[in-house]
């Protein structure tokens, strides 16, 4: 098979600039930079999930031969969390344990064996204390606290209104209110977390390699945590298999790495097991919603009321700005006149949870798709008729002030009613097959950074050489989605020029500009826009040089991409190596930078608490269908094919955008059928990929995919974001075709076949 | 205890010494350096260690090293020829059958496995014999994709 020469520009399907070394063996992940002579680095883990540690006995584990160092939450004193107004964990803990997992001790030793011996001599002295495993027994009057500054164990009550919702459920036609329960799930990156610490003890240096979306928030944290100043760190982002989410924020066992590297003083590979990822966690919250809607008789919304409430976890991480999510998102997909939301974020004694793709938003959305879907059925309404009359029309401005500026939703559904045969199939399926549908959407990036810096909210350099090859030093991490294709792309655009000139470094902090990571769908959008600004300065300092060499104005030169020459003149001009020598005289290597800051009208209205969670420069649409069919003898529930059209702006990339689309929609549909973490009495029992069910190729759908382009007027070449908005549609699209299939409702999520077969026979009847 | 093994890795002979106890997996990463195979779970569950044995797929990370002395062994390093990649990795390059690239190794050795007993699979045959293999990031679609284009490319004359 003869290779396609690399192909530039955007708008073409493009493979990964970085994809060769991935269907090679050649990537390096962080486990494969481990070093022959490395510290092997391990975590004792609390085994129990509340309790006093009145104290850790490591003495015989230090004694061991072959152990470099053994730390302890006495070696860390500074809590850690990703909201500045947030930070109640400790790398090891101190004092009290919240959660049967917690790190507690960790070891370096000459090898695995040698650490496994260690842990094993370590004593921790736990006085048990009473622990609470769900939402409302924490929030019960007798249940104990986790954190003393926290009553009824609540992180953070968000109560939100707009509009008059009593007069919207007054001039309803049929007014219902629902309540879900959506199981916590796990992000299940493939590459499970490992850190690689070297510290040089003769210069106070630390380097770090990591499993990380946001390489700065570690370097930050680590800094913190270990009370050195962040000139002394280092972090690279190697190789990243996936994230979802799960990596955007520093995570203890890097802080612990690095604890242990500084105290061996030399280099600790520090590899998490599945199980301890899973520990680790930071997914998606299992969480109780109740929904209200009003509908007029023509199914216009007249009114919502939402409550949420969210088993946090034991530590904060990014609660705050999930259970906001899940309000905040309620707003700008439909024209809805009045919204109330009332949220609870509530401490347990369990792992963490944190973002996961469509962050707070997916189990809101599902819902709110399901029960609309319920109401229109019992209106005699079409659910594509229930969602056309209310479309919101761009320009427009929510209630919670978020700004749609672009919005291809209508086309969405029209190609997913078409493409599924919609009309003609529905209600002539045979028994146990039905079709479902359902929209959703999301953000292309918070336009408010957590981090209130004053920097702008993204910046990359160029660097231009007498080589005549373009190197791009962006931070933005590349976690498999496939940002640093997208970069080059762009360059490539602006230039022109042979995309063989072109080369991506990305995510070394002592190398590429400070970006803030990937998450929120921030990187196409943001980084996209600092690049086309990078790549226009360059390309007028070379049209600028072009044009002294030719002896004319600049602009007069065209840019042919590897040929310069005076419009209208029929001469032969100057190649890109002779304008790179023309531009280097005087000046030498030429760095340029682009840099872009969301405007402040787009980061959210002051006068609403809470507006710049869901506050974005573009929001993504997407529509689906699902056909599904369920055995009627044992509930298990198939789905054989998905249509989803997503309205992405411009697919930059329109491959990868199709992978990201089929990679969301087919998570919604491990959420809807098998996902579930499941803890008893605090201890993982699906802590592993077989207890746990990701779908395999066996049981998923097929996935057929169409791209709607609006182009958003503040995206990169139009662009907004493609990988987060169609998740949460597929659930909800899964749940209305089991109904049609079966003509039950699904209100706890996953379908499992259990979960069906009680729907099929309640109580066992 | 360590034992000397003899086996072929990617078409070249190698005798090491080797922990009776060693598992594959960290023979072919930490002893023959290969570390384009991957571990992504506790043994067993995800794929991501599948290497080829006498043609077959194996999951390294659940056979001992010593299980394969005397046999071929061949992981994602050695399908590269001079260094043009082979038709699957050029399909899973080309039509992005590979995302953040972790499973990449072990799906292509289990497709691999696959073209080698049966060139022209069914897309069933496909998803059956990669079942074994997690992918987390391209709900499988481009995969498959990827395992149909080789295939067909195959089987032209």
């Amino acid at each position: 098979m003869t290779v396609l020469p690399p192909k530039g520009g955007i708008g073409v399907p493009t493979p990964l600039v970085d994809g060769i070394e991935k269907v090679t063996g050649r990537a390096r992940y962080t486990a494969d930079l481990r070093p022959a002579d490395a510290l092997a680095g391990a975590i004792l883990r609390s085994p129990v999930s509340h309790g006093i540690l009145r104290g850790v006995d490591t003495t015989a584990a230090e004694a061991l031969p072959g152990v470099l160092a053994v730390v302890t939450g006495a070696d860390c004193a500074v809590p850690f969390g990703v909201l500045p107004i947030a930070r109640n964990e400790y790398p090891l803990a101190r004092d009290r344990v919240r959660y049967r997992g917690e790190p507690i001790a960790a070891v370096a030793a000459v090898d695995d064996r040698t650490a496994a011996q260690a842990l094993a001599l370590i004593r921790a002295d736990i006085a048990p204390l009473p622990a609470v495993f769900e939402s409302a027994k924490a929030r019960g009057p007798k249940a104990p606290l986790l954190h003393d500054d926290k009553p009824g164990n609540i992180e953070r009550e968000v109560h939100q209104s707009f509009g008059d919702v009593e007069a919207g459920f007054a001039a309803a036609a049929l007014v219902r209110e629902g309540t879900f329960t959506f199981a916590e799930v796990n992000h299940v990156h493939l590459e499970p977390n490992a850190t690689l610490a070297e510290y040089d003890p003769e210069r106070d240096r630390l380097t770090l390699h990591t499993t990380t979306q946001v390489p700065y928030y570690v370097h930050l944290t680590v800094a913190q945590c270990l009370e050195v100043d962040t000139a002394r760190i280092r972090v690279v982002k190697p190789f990243l298999g996936g994230g979802f989410g799960a990596r955007t924020e520093a995570l203890g066992f890097e802080v612990i790495a690095a604890l242990l590297a500084r105290k061996a003083g030399g280099t600790v590979f520090l590899p998490l097991s599945r199980e301890d990822t899973f520990l680790t966690h930071r997914g998606r919250p299992q969480a109780d919603i109740t929904l209200k809607l009003g509908l007029t008789a023509d199914g216009r919304l007249t009114a919502c009321a939402a409550t949420c409430v969210q088993r946090g976890g034991a530590y904060a991480g990014y609660g705050i700005i999930t259970i906001l999510y899940a309000g905040a998102l309620l707003h700008g997909l439909y024209d809805i006149p009045a919204v109330t939301y009332d949220g609870w974020r509530v401490y347990t004694n369990l792992p963490p949870c944190g973002a996961m793709r469509g962050h707070g938003t997916v189990d809101m959305r599902a819902a709110f798709e399901a029960l609309l879907d319920e109401m229109a059925a019992d209106l005699g309404l079409d659910p594509f008729a229930v969602r056309r009359v209310n479309l919101l029309t761009a320009p427009a401005t929510t209630l919670m002030g978020q700004k749609v500026l672009s919005n291809g939703l209508a086309e969405c559904l029209d190609w997913v009613e078409r493409a599924s045969g919609w009309h003609k199939r529905r209600g002539s399926l045979p028994p146990g097959r039905g079709l479902g549908m359902a929209c959703s959407h999301y953000v292309s990036g918070t336009s408010k950074p957590k981090h209130w810096t004053g920097e702008p909210h993204a910046v990359i350099n160029l660097k231009l050489d007498f080589d005549g090859a373009i190197t791009i030093l962006t931070g933005a991490s590349d976690i498999g989605q496939g940002s640093s294709t997208v970069v080059a792309q762009v360059v490539g655009e602006v230039l022109g020029c042979d995309p063989g000139r072109l080369r991506v470094i990305s995510s070394d902090s002592a190398v590429t500009p400070k970006d803030n990571g990937s998450y929120s769908s921030r990187v196409t959008f943001m980084v996209g826009n600092a690049t086309i600004q990078a790549a226009e300065s360059l390309k007028a300092i070379l049209v600028e040089a072009a044009a002294r060499r030719l002896d004319a104005a600049p602009d007069q030169i065209e840019c042919l991409g590897e040929t310069f020459r005076v419009a209208g003149i029929q001469d032969t001009g100057l190649s890109f190596g002779d304008v790179v020598r023309e531009a280097l005289i005087d000046t030498g290597t030429i760095t340029v930078k682009g840099t872009f800051t969301c405007p402040v009208e787009f980061q959210g209205d002051k006068a609403i608490r809470g507006s710049a969670i869901g506050a974005s420069m573009g929001f993504s649409y997407a529509a689906q269908v699902a056909e599904c069919s369920v055995d009627p003898v044992t509930g298990r529930v198939t789905v054989h094919k998905l249509w989803v059209a997503a309205d992405v702006g411009r697919a930059i990339n329109p491959l990868a955008v199709e992978g990201q689309i089929q990679g969301a929609a087919w998570m919604g549909v491990g959420q809807a059928l098998s996902e579930e973490t499941n803890w008893r009495d605090g201890r993982g029992i699906a802590t592993n990929l077989l207890d746990y069910r990701v779908p395999t190729t066996a049981d998923s759908p097929e996935i057929e995919v169409h791209i709607v382009e609006s182009l958003d007027p503040n995206g990169p070449f139009g662009a907004k974001e493609a990988s987060e908005g169609p998740l949460a549609g597929s659930i909800a699209a899964i749940m209305n075709a089991v109904h049609d299939a079966t003509g039950v409702r699904a209100r706890a999520l996953p379908l499992s076949p259990e979960r069906v077969f009680e729907l099929f026979a309640p109580n066992g009847a | 205890m360590t034992s000397v093994l003899d086996l072929t890795v990617n078409g070249r002979a190698r005798q090491d010494l080797v922990e009776d106890s060693a598992l594959l997996l960290d023979y072919l990463r930490d002893v023959a350096g290969l570390t384009g195979t991957k571990q992504g779970c506790d043994g067993g569950e995800c794929g991501a260690c599948t290497v080829l044995v006498d043609d077959r797929p194996r999951l390294a990370c659940s056979t001992l090293a010593h299980q394969v002395a005397g046999r071929r062994v061949e992981t994602i390093e050695g399908q590269a020829k001079r260094g043009r990649m082979s038709r699957l990795q050029t399909a899973f390059h080309e039509r992005l059958g590979t995302q953040c690239g972790y499973c990449t190794p072990g799906m292509i050795m289990a497709a691999e496995g696959l073209l080698r007993r049966d060139p022209a699979p069914s897309p069933e045959a496909i998803r059956e014999a990669l079942s074994g293999n997690l992918c987390r990031c391209t709900g499988y679609v481009k995969i498959i994709e990827s395992v149909q284009a080789a295939a067909t490319e195959e089987a032209a004359p």
